[in-house]
């Protein structure tokens, strides 16, 4: 097997210095009865030409050469080609988390950096190390603010990403506490006055998206005024994190749970991601993560460490903030280096380029289909809603190697026909154009099925 | 340094401060390509919702950003410069051509939600490694949704309490033997269950009448490490499966170890009711230093229908889909289906070893930590002398007479051009000094291993302020972690 080191003659002699015959010797422990006499039954040793054309094989059965115009959580940037060269050394790929950190300022340092960059951006006092996703990121900043405010329930908007809900009632449902969801009003967005309603003395905390599932952004200080009013904390969720570059931060938030996914990470079929948690300084002791602070060596010299452990596992077990233990390192590190390739200007001008494809792209499809929740700002995502199902659109599209909007039936049947669409900087005018013409055909051919009824029932 | 190590030679490394250090206005590393349809007007678009500053974001040059994190790389001990003796954490090799295959284009650049019937590919890749995964541990049904350890822990007890709660109540209680992980007993909170310590015997093992007497109607399961924290295996698991089993409890098993059980036997077969296992050592997965990780959780088939959703589906048609529709599932843990990557990358090493080359890594793990065992036996006090598996554990007895104890060894180690081993873990060891080499070093780099840790010892006796004031060979010496928690700067101000 060519990942082992040793020739027969090593593995000889090391039994012979333990004093063991053979190598069954040292499996002698285990019960006979249970040990294993057979070969696994999975596929023979294959030959590293062979696992390359096997996964090419896979590669091609899916998507490979698609565009895209989904979102929804998961959003198609272009990935600065120095990302994977940085990742790729041994040293940051195949380190393990930097507990001793003697022999790992590397990994202290640039996690200290992307804690400043997280910071910066979200207009937050501090932020972790990283969470495993948004989605559970999310769930555990929601837990978070239950400890600080010492309530039990929470209020969820509607607006929040489908998945992000279902994975806070997972956790929340075994710690007894109760969800409440509030609805999204006509503008798509959370209506101060529905959420005042929403909001009892027993409410930790509310939980917003901005901007939010169908793309638009939440009034989020008229909601943090609403949810401090009575007592409760707002926690907001930002699965989009280039918006950032151009949408002002939730400066009311206590605490914010990221999604840095687009900051130069694959898509990968939905991970790994990079979930992040910020917060006011103040609140920091009942974070959940990994944190790295800064101190000084016994020569006075600047160096780095993991810090306030004692909220976490290994130290307080039972009564630790949370169970992560193993986080996303290695994908922090890809956002670290997005963040400071596109820095202070670059990052606004990438978010200024998403919002006028995608400003184009609603006004092209608003010409054929209505688009919805159009009172509100939004950034890189759009509602539209069609005669046709999207479905049915969306399959004729694929045709184009094109993959059209999110169907929204699955998770908001009240919206019927209405799909979720994403334009990012790699998302051209020519893509638009044609998915826009395929949308203006269906209508025009529902329209004319219904001008002649007869026509179709022949 | 009197003992002279022929592992590691000092050498230049380059000096780099904080990346906003080197930041000037103007400077750029970005270039995007023109706009093709008509610019915004940011302000009539966004309102009052438009950001104006970013901060103190960084501007810099490509060449400066390169030079930035290439010199930290070289700050760090890595697996790619040798042996990484940490117990439990299974450092082993990470095969590249695990990273080639995960950014072949169609694999790299998949939306999670793109149409199934272009999704084939990926979804061939979750079914091919599922059925692996089952096959090696003999269970009967999977999730590859957790993403590590600690959250296929948490989803393997949301398991445990909704199987309990289809019978009529979920019970109270989690058995955590005191020489388990500290996620366990802190997954076992976040699940709401009631934590109670079971000690091991005088052989490091499962205490069976502790557990007889502690078992009752009120315990939901025992989460247990096998083999142990010790490196040592539960010889009488198929007891402590009945004793639990007897009474409705189930049996768990945190797989961290199962490096030392791979195509040698099946925890399916000694009990286990539900599992979770870690890409991110078992399976070769690159730690990344701290993630990203993978904790697939695999059942019996009476914990299947809980199962979080999506569960992957053969179609009739001979196609891969997801079934939502799973009325008894205990939900989502994880948006989308999990660390997908990392399925990728764990399948080509299945792929890689096939059932010879997988039962051989187990062998050499097994062989390594024994050698090791025979190598420092004597100079190191072994407090449990039952068999070793793929770890094994000293303590610090005969050093600490001298004032050198367990991290001050360690921290020598680095001097010697090693990782330290696992510090103070187990608890139930004092001054514990927990070494597991896995299969990925040579029997030279053991040697040297061995040569160092001897070294060390000689070090002790004859002068131990050397080895409690170390490392002296770093770019930094031992840091003020005290200061850092105190005091806490967790960001660059300017």
């Amino acid at each position: 097997m060519r990942y082992l080191p040793k020739s027969p003659a090593d593995r000889k002699a090391m039994l012979k210095a333990i004093g063991a015959l053979s190598i069954d010797d040292l499996f002698a422990p285990i019960p006979g009865e249970y040990r294993l006499n057979r070969d696994l039954k999975i596929p023979r040793q294959m030959a590293e030409s062979e696992i390359v054309d096997w996964f090419r094989e896979r590669s091609r059965e899916n998507g490979d050469g698609h565009v895209t115009f989904l979102g929804a959580g998961a959003y198609y940037h272009y990935r600065p080609v120095i990302i994977d060269s940085l990742i790729s050394r041994g040293e940051f790929l195949t380190a393990y988390t930097p507990y001793q950190a003697e022999i790992s300022q590397g990994t202290l340092q640039s996690i200290f950096e992307f804690q400043t960059m997280i910071s910066e951006l979200t207009g937050m006092e501090v932020a972790n190390a990283s969470m495993y996703d948004g989605s559970t990121a999310a769930a555990e900043a929601v837990m978070m603010a239950a400890r600080l405010t010492g309530r039990r329930s929470v209020t969820v908007a509607r607006s929040v990403h489908p998945e992000y809900r279902e994975v806070l009632a997972t956790y929340a449902f075994h710690q007894g506490m109760p969800l409440t969801t509030v609805a999204f009003a006509e503008s798509g967005r959370v209506e101060p006055k529905q959420l005042e309603n929403a909001i009892t003395s027993d409410t930790a905390c509310v939980l917003i998206q901005s901007p939010n599932f169908f793309g638009t952004i939440e009034d989020v200080e008229a909601l943090g005024a609403i949810a401090h009013a009575k007592g409760a904390m707002l926690v907001v969720a930002i699965p989009e994190a280039v918006s950032l570059g151009i949408v002002e931060p939730p400066r009311s938030a206590d605490v914010i749970a990221m999604e840095a996914q687009s900051f130069g990470v694959p898509l990968g079929f939905g991970g790994p991601y990079c979930g992040v948690i910020a917060t006011r300084e103040q609140f920091v002791r009942q974070m959940p993560g990994r944190l790295v602070g800064q101190t000084t060596d016994r020569n006075g010299k600047r160096g780095f460490v993991l810090t306030l452990a004692t909220r976490e596992q290994h130290i307080r077990r039972e009564k630790a903030t949370s169970n992560i233990c193993t986080n996303q390192a290695l994908i922090a590190l890809m956002a670290n280096i997005f963040m400071t390739v596109y820095g202070k200007v670059g990052l606004k001008e990438l978010a200024r380029q998403n919002l006028a494809k995608t400003a184009y792209a609603a006004q092209q499809f608003g010409r054929h289909a209505t688009v919805l929740f159009s009172g509100g700002p939004r950034f890189n995502e759009f509602v539209i809603q069609t005669s046709e199902d999207p479905y049915a659109i969306n399959s004729r599209l694929l045709g184009h190697k094109i993959v059209g909007g999110l169907p929204l039936k699955k998770f908001y049947p009240e919206l019927g026909n209405a799909s979720l669409w994403c334009c990012t900087e790699l998302t051209s005018r020519s893509m638009i154009d044609t998915a826009v013409g395929h949308v203006a055909d269906s209508e025009r051919s529902v329209r004319s099925a219904r001008e002649e009824p007869e026509e179709v029932a022949r | 340094m009197k003992h002279m190590t022929r592992k590691a030679t000092r050498h230049v490394n380059q000096n780099e401060g904080l990346i906003f250090e080197k930041s000037s206005p103007g400077k750029a590393a970005w270039k995007l390509a023109p706009l093709d349809v008509p610019d915004v007007d940011t302000k009539k678009l966004l309102g009052s919702s438009e950001r104006r500053d970013l901060g103190n974001m960084p501007e810099v040059s490509e060449i400066e950003i390169i030079r930035h994190f290439t010199r930290l790389s070289t700050w760090n001990y890595a697996i790619d410069l040798g042996m990484y003796p940490l117990g439990s954490c299974t450092m082993k090799y990470n095969p590249r051509v695990n990273e080639a295959v995960s950014r072949l284009d169609g694999i790299a650049n998949a939306h999670p939600y793109q149409p199934e019937k272009i999704s084939q590919g990926a979804l061939r890749i979750i079914k091919i490694l599922g059925d692996c995964l089952l096959e090696i541990t003999g269970m009967d049904a999977i999730t590859l949704q957790p993403a590590a350890g600690a959250h296929g822990e948490l989803t393997g007890l949301l398991l445990v309490r909704a199987y309990h709660d289809s019978k009529g109540k979920p019970r109270k209680k989690v058995l955590i033997p005191d020489s388990a992980h500290g996620t366990n007993p802190a997954t076992a909170a976040m699940v709401g269950y009631a934590v109670e310590n079971l000690k091991s015997n005088a052989q490091g093992m499962v205490d069976i009448s502790a557990l007889e007497s502690q078992m009752n109607d009120e315990v939901a399961a025992l989460m247990l490490t096998n083999p142990n924290t010790l490196g040592v295996f539960e010889q009488e698991i198929h007891k402590i499966a009945d004793i639990l089993h007897a009474k409705g409890g189930l049996l768990y098993m945190d797989g961290a170890n199962m490096n030392a059980l791979v195509g040698k036997v099946r925890p399916g077969d000694f009990g286990v009711d539900v599992m979770h296992l870690n890409l991110h050592k078992t399976f070769s997965t690159p730690h990344g230093g701290g993630g990203p990780g993978s904790g697939p959780v695999a059942v019996k088939k009476v914990l299947e229908p809980f199962l979080p959703k999506p569960v992957l589906l053969s179609k009739p048609e001979g196609t891969l889909g997801f079934d939502y529709d799973r009325p008894q599932s205990i939900g989502r843990v994880r948006s989308f289906y999990g660390n997908f990557g990392m399925f990728v990358r764990a399948l080509a090493y299945i792929l890689a070893n096939g059932p010879d080359g997988l039962r051989q890594t187990t062998e050499d793990a097994v062989l390594n930590a024994n050698y090791i065992r025979k190598g420092l036996e004597g100079v190191y006090d072994l407090p449990y002398s039952s068999a070793s598996m793929h770890e094994v554990v000293f303590s610090d007895k005969l050093q600490a007479k001298k004032g050198a104890r367990t991290m001050d060894i360690a921290k020598r180690l680095i001097d010697y051009g090693f990782h330290p081993y696992t510090t103070a873990f187990p608890l139930i060891v004092p001054g514990a000094m927990m070494i597991e080499p896995t299969e990925s070093e040579s029997k030279e780099e053991l040697d040297l291993f061995l040569e160092a840790m001897n070294a060390i010892a000689q070090e002790v006796e004859e002068d131990a302020e050397i080895v409690k004031t170390a490392p002296h060979s770093t770019r930094v010496s031992r840091l003020d972690e005290t200061a850092a928690a105190r005091k806490p700067v967790l960001r660059w101000k300017p």
